[in-house]
């Protein structure tokens, strides 16, 4: 199940894991990506929380939990190279897992034709 | 400062024209100097826009309802001859002592060099900020050699372009450890024997974020809750001790270590890096730059790399351009206020590059061995000095000392201080005690003349006593930079090759919107480095400083009458420093009135970002009101949001004429809005160049505002500073403006009267320009904007206009729709314009992918037609690009700026000539600009991040 937040984000759920990630347009928008700041392994955060940072020379962004939960992996590869991080890689380059608390708090996110209509 | 004194007479004004005057001077006014149109020009420009005369067009522009009621008083004119004559006889009322009062202020001298070739010199002083890396390469590497300076003095791994005084820096220092714990600390330390300016910032900018001051040694056990601790090595009087301890126990409890230090002691003194500082601040004053009464100086500020991206401030790092090439750029720009706002890390924009560019070619021009040799002069002027005090009896407070020696005086204190004066000579007053400083200045006369004066016998020959374990045991500064240009004309053609790089207001036009890049006009410039204002220390006894107190006094007088306020304190030295103490005025009046708990300060979507950061800086929560679609203030989303924090509303922050370039209709309303839920309106002073004797802020009803010096008032923008940021106020909140940093409250800036040094310039324009050529200015500013506009729209959307579809002071032009047709950016056509020898308009502020246009008054119908032909021929250029003529992907646009070396290879791959290239059509020849790279690489330096020269081993490299 993919769902988009206002802010850019999507979350891929499977069972109780959700993958956390910035949108095409979020990456595009930001333009070349110079620095990216991941949250702890293990960490418990909350919906809302800023939890990440994406940076390109001319824009900060900061990154949204979408739901309640423990983190559980975070991609430190994709910080290897900072140059991959492009619109068509968004799935690529998720941001982290996170162990999502309650399923129904993403009730209220939108699916990708939402997301879609949204910023078209 | 206090709101008395500003009522102050200005001398009785001449009540003609200069010219008109029995025995006036034959000069032209210098009002038809400084304003680059003539009445033929003006009417010229006037027809293009169908309008009569200057009036119709202010009447078209300027809302009637803010039109101005009154005059100012300013007078008439004084011509160049007449207003330096009063400058001097000022300057001529100050008594230049020999001041060994320290504090963070010595003693040195400019080297003749560096002063008439960078100081002097408009290449250096002209420059804007390097946001254009292109055109900023020599500046760009000026302070790149500062900051590696800066970090070998240090021992630390990275340093930035420097910071407004040594008192900020410690507040930015104290911030930034408190960040790094994200508010689970709220506990700072602070070394008692801190310069005391210092501590009172300190306390200025801790309380309204909540942190809470422990003045305590650094040495004391540790509670619970500390963050951070300030350690000053050596300390404000004089005492040089091992702070590895201290450093220890702060990292032990948690916290952050911050030294403040000299760079001058620290030739002698072990790195406060290798100690394990984890930041490093202080002032570079005593590289070269004159007391000036308190600035402007610049501060320095190294950390750890791990730290980096919370560094406040300018960072310049390499990166290279699209050939390639070696080049610099300013690095990490996201960490600042106008990218990250609110949660920025400082609100600093301005620091003072003019003044690190000097201290770095001080350190360059003397190399190491120079330093340490005048390191060593000091110190054994104070051992020499302390070994006569003991030997006549007297103890002497610290035995291990740098270049300050403390001398107990509890019975005798003001005898001593009394007979040195009588040998001309200031002493600083402690606590009963009192402390000489030494510096490169000091001679063996003037220390046998003060031991005599302080009862002592002469001078005795005494070994230094500063132990081994604090003695600096590595070298420093082995860069090739710093050991090339020790001859004068080594040094000369270094300086005049750095400039020849950049683009500065004596080679052309800088139309940076929002900006207000004016003439800086030499009869301005010149009384700045006369010894009357520039050789007096900042705590010199007031009596010495008659000529600053007359001059501060008229010149405060004369801003309020430029504005319309009631009093104006010219203490902040930098735009943000201004913001900051004008919302500091409105919390400390809310508070006055047991409404304290009031913190929420609108800002609109189209604010600087300064002002965001500013409100965080002064404990207020950020609530943002909508733009609408004209670019307007949304007056319904503000009632909205108002309504909404009507009981918590401390104010609103708006700049007038809008960051939009546009006079909004509804400013008075706003106000009213506001004002009726009980906030108070601050009007960001940015655009004054717009109001100046036409409108009035206070009229309109704005409670304060900050006033740009280094815009409106022709200080020079100096590549990045030095900034003056004034701020006036409406009589209800006179008590609230800032107090002296030894003994008032609400002081923001380490000394009085911030950059009094530099205030001669504003001085100077005001007078020769008087009430009509203040006037005129305006209006001529606003001419030339609204016909650049005219002349552009057919081609290039103007985004926004008020009333009649004009402008106010400078123009948007909207690049969106070329972008999303053909791909070119406002940042080709930026850097296409120095192809055309041009420095670019401001980029995406305050809309991104726009381009904001500011003529200034002082610019020639030449310039500005020239200026206008090259937009239109890029425009042509654009339209080939559009039509399928050139690919999207190679034309001149895309691979502008074109540099000698692409245009002088072998292989040519472009479907444009060469000729189109460098010498497009209307490009003048003769005055062609080269830049000295191509396009540079933003991201790749910021992926990549250095900050400082190259090493040894990395330049052999490159040779070879």
């Amino acid at each position: 199940m993919l769902r988009y937040t206002t802010d850019h984000e999507w979350i891929d759920v499977d069972g109780d894991i959700g993958t956390v990630g910035i949108s095409p347009h979020a990456i595009e928008q930001l333009g070349d990506i110079v620095f990216v700041e991941l949250p702890d392994a293990g960490s418990a955060i909350s919906k809302g929380d800023s939890v990440a940072v994406f940076e390109s020379v001319k824009a900060a962004s900061d990154i949204y939990s979408p739901a309640n939960g423990d983190v559980t992996e975070i991609n430190s590869a994709m910080l290897d190279d900072l140059t991959s991080i492009t619109p068509d890689r968004a799935r690529e380059c998720w941001l982290f897992k996170i162990k999502v608390a309650d399923i129904s708090d993403l009730d209220e996110l939108m699916d990708e034709d939402a997301y879609n209509a949204m910023i078209a | 400062m206090s709101p008395l004194e500003t009522s102050a007479s200005i001398p009785a004004a001449v009540s003609a024209a200069p010219s008109d005057r029995l025995g006036a001077s034959p000069q032209a006014p210098f009002s038809s100097r400084h304003i680059g149109l003539n009445d033929h020009d003006t009417t010229s420009m006037l027809a293009t826009l169908k309008l009569p005369n200057l009036e119709a067009l202010l009447d078209e522009v300027i809302p009637g309802a803010i039109r101005r009621t009154d005059e100012m008083s300013i007078g008439a004119a004084l011509s160049e001859a007449e207003t330096l004559a009063e400058l001097q006889a000022m300057a001529d009322r100050n008594q230049i002592k020999t001041s060994l009062i320290g504090m963070g202020y010595y003693g040195c001298h400019t080297p003749p060099v560096i002063l008439r070739n960078v100081l002097e010199n408009p290449a250096w002083y002209t420059a804007y900020t390097p946001y254009q890396p292109e055109i900023s390469q020599g500046r760009l590497e000026a302070i790149l050699n500062f900051q590696t300076m800066v970090m070998e003095l240090t021992g630390m791994d990275i340093a930035n372009g420097s910071l407004l005084d040594e008192a900020t820096a410690a507040a930015e220092g104290m911030a930034m450890a408190y960040r790094a714990h994200r508010g689970k600390a709220t506990i700072f330390r602070v070394d008692p024997d801190t310069h005391p300016q210092t501590i009172t910032i300190l306390q200025t900018r801790a309380a309204p974020i909540g942190i809470e001051l422990e003045i305590k040694a650094p040495s004391a056990p540790y509670g619970e809750g500390v963050f951070g601790a300030l350690i000053s090595y050596p300390g404000s009087t004089g005492q040089v001790r091992d702070i590895r301890p201290e450093i220890e126990a702060v990292h032990e409890a948690g916290g952050m270590a911050v030294v403040a230090t000299d760079l001058l002691a620290l030739t002698l003194l072990e790195a406060p890096g290798k100690m394990g500082a984890d930041m490093v601040l202080g002032s570079a004053q005593r590289f070269g730059v004159p007391f000036g009464y308190g600035g402007p100086h610049a501060a320095f500020f190294a950390t750890r790399t791990q730290h980096q991206r919370s560094i406040p401030g300018r960072l310049v790092g390499v990166s290279q351009d699209s050939g390639g090439r070696t080049a610099y750029r300013l690095a990490l720009q996201t960490r600042e206020q106008h990218i990250r706002r609110e949660k920025a890390t400082s609100n600093i924009c301005t620091a003072q590059v003019l003044l690190a560019v000097m201290a770095g070619f001080y350190g360059l021009w003397h190399g190491p061995e120079g330093l340490t040799r005048i390191a060593r002069h000091a110190h054994k002027m104070a051992s020499r000095f302390a070994a006569a005090m003991q030997a006549a009896g007297r103890t002497i407070r610290h035995d291990i000392f740098f270049d300050t020696v403390t001398v107990e005086a509890a019975d005798d204190r003001d005898v001593l201080v009394a007979a040195a004066l009588d040998e001309g000579i200031n002493l600083r007053k402690l606590d009963g005690a009192i402390a000489a400083s030494f510096d490169e200045t000091s001679t063996d006369d003037m220390l046998q003349r003060l031991i005599g004066a302080l009862g002592g016998t002469g001078a005795l020959d005494a070994p230094s006593g500063i132990p081994e374990s604090v003695l600096r045991a590595d070298g420093f500064m082995r860069q090739p930079v710093f050991h090339k240009h020790r001859t004068e004309t080594e040094m000369m053609r270094y300086m005049r090759s750095l400039a020849d790089r950049d683009l500065a207001l004596d080679r052309c036009m800088i139309p940076l919107g929002s900006c207000t890049m004016k003439l800086n006009a030499t009869a301005e410039m010149i009384p700045i480095t006369w010894p009357g204002f520039a050789n007096i220390h900042p705590y010199a006894p007031t009596g010495q400083a008659e000529g600053y107190s007359e001059m501060i006094t008229r010149l405060e007088a004369m801003l309020a009458d430029c504005t319309g306020y009631a009093a104006v304190s010219v203490q902040p030295n930098a735009g943000s420093q201004g913001e900051f103490a004008g919302l500091l005025a409105i919390t400390r009046y809310h508070s006055s009135r047991g409404e304290g708990h009031r913190n929420i300060c609108l800002i609109p979507q189209s604010a600087h970002g300064t002002n965001p950061a500013s409100a965080a800086m002064a404990g207020l929560k950020v609530v943002v009101v909508k733009c609408d679609d004209g670019g307007n203030v949304d007056l319904e989303d503000l009632k909205a949001k108002t309504e909404a924090n009507r009981d918590m509303l401390a104010a609103i922050m708006v700049t007038y004429p809008s960051t939009h370039g546009v006079f909004e209709e509804g400013i008075a309303e706003l106000c009213d809005i506001v004002h009726a839920a009980g906030g108070q309106v601050y009007v960001d002073g940015a655009n004054l160049n717009a109001l100046v004797g036409h409108c009035a802020p206070p009229q309109f009803g704005a409670d304060v505002s900050h006033l740009n010096l280094h815009k409106t008032f022709c200080i020079p923008h100096g590549g990045g500073g030095p900034g003056v940021g004034p701020i006036g106020v409406a009589a209800h909140l006179t008590p609230f403006l800032p107090g002296s940093p030894l003994d008032g409250e609400g002081a923001v800036s380490a000394a009085p009267f911030g950059s009094a040094g530099i205030l001669p310039i504003t001085y100077a324009y005001i007078r020769m320009m008087g009430n009509d050529g203040l006037k005129t200015a305006t209006a001529s500013a606003i001419l030339s904007a609204n016909y650049i506009a005219a002349r552009l729209r057919p081609h290039y959307p103007v985004l926004y206009t008020g009333r009649n579809q004009h402008v106010a002071h400078e123009c948007i032009i909207d690049i969106r729709g070329i972008q999303d047709r053909c791909g070119i950016s406002n940042e080709d056509i930026a850097k296409r314009l120095i192809d055309f020898g041009f420095h670019a308009p401001t980029m995406s502020f305050p809309v991104a992918g726009t381009l904001m246009i500011e003529p200034t008054e002082s610019e020639s119908i030449t310039e500005i037609d020239r200026f206008c032909d090259a937009m239109l021929a890029i425009a042509g250029e654009i339209k080939m690009v559009e039509d399928g003529h050139w690919p999207a992907d190679n034309n001149p646009l895309v691979h502008a700026p074109h540099t000698a070396d692409e245009l002088l290879g072998d292989d040519w791959t472009h479907p444009y000539s060469r000729q189109q290239a460098a010498n497009p059509e209307g490009n003048r020849q003769a005055n062609k600009y080269w830049p000295p790279v191509g396009r540079v690489d933003n991201a790749f330096g910021d992926r990549n991040l250095i900050c400082s020269c190259p090493s040894m081993d990395e330049w052999e490299a490159a040779a070879e």
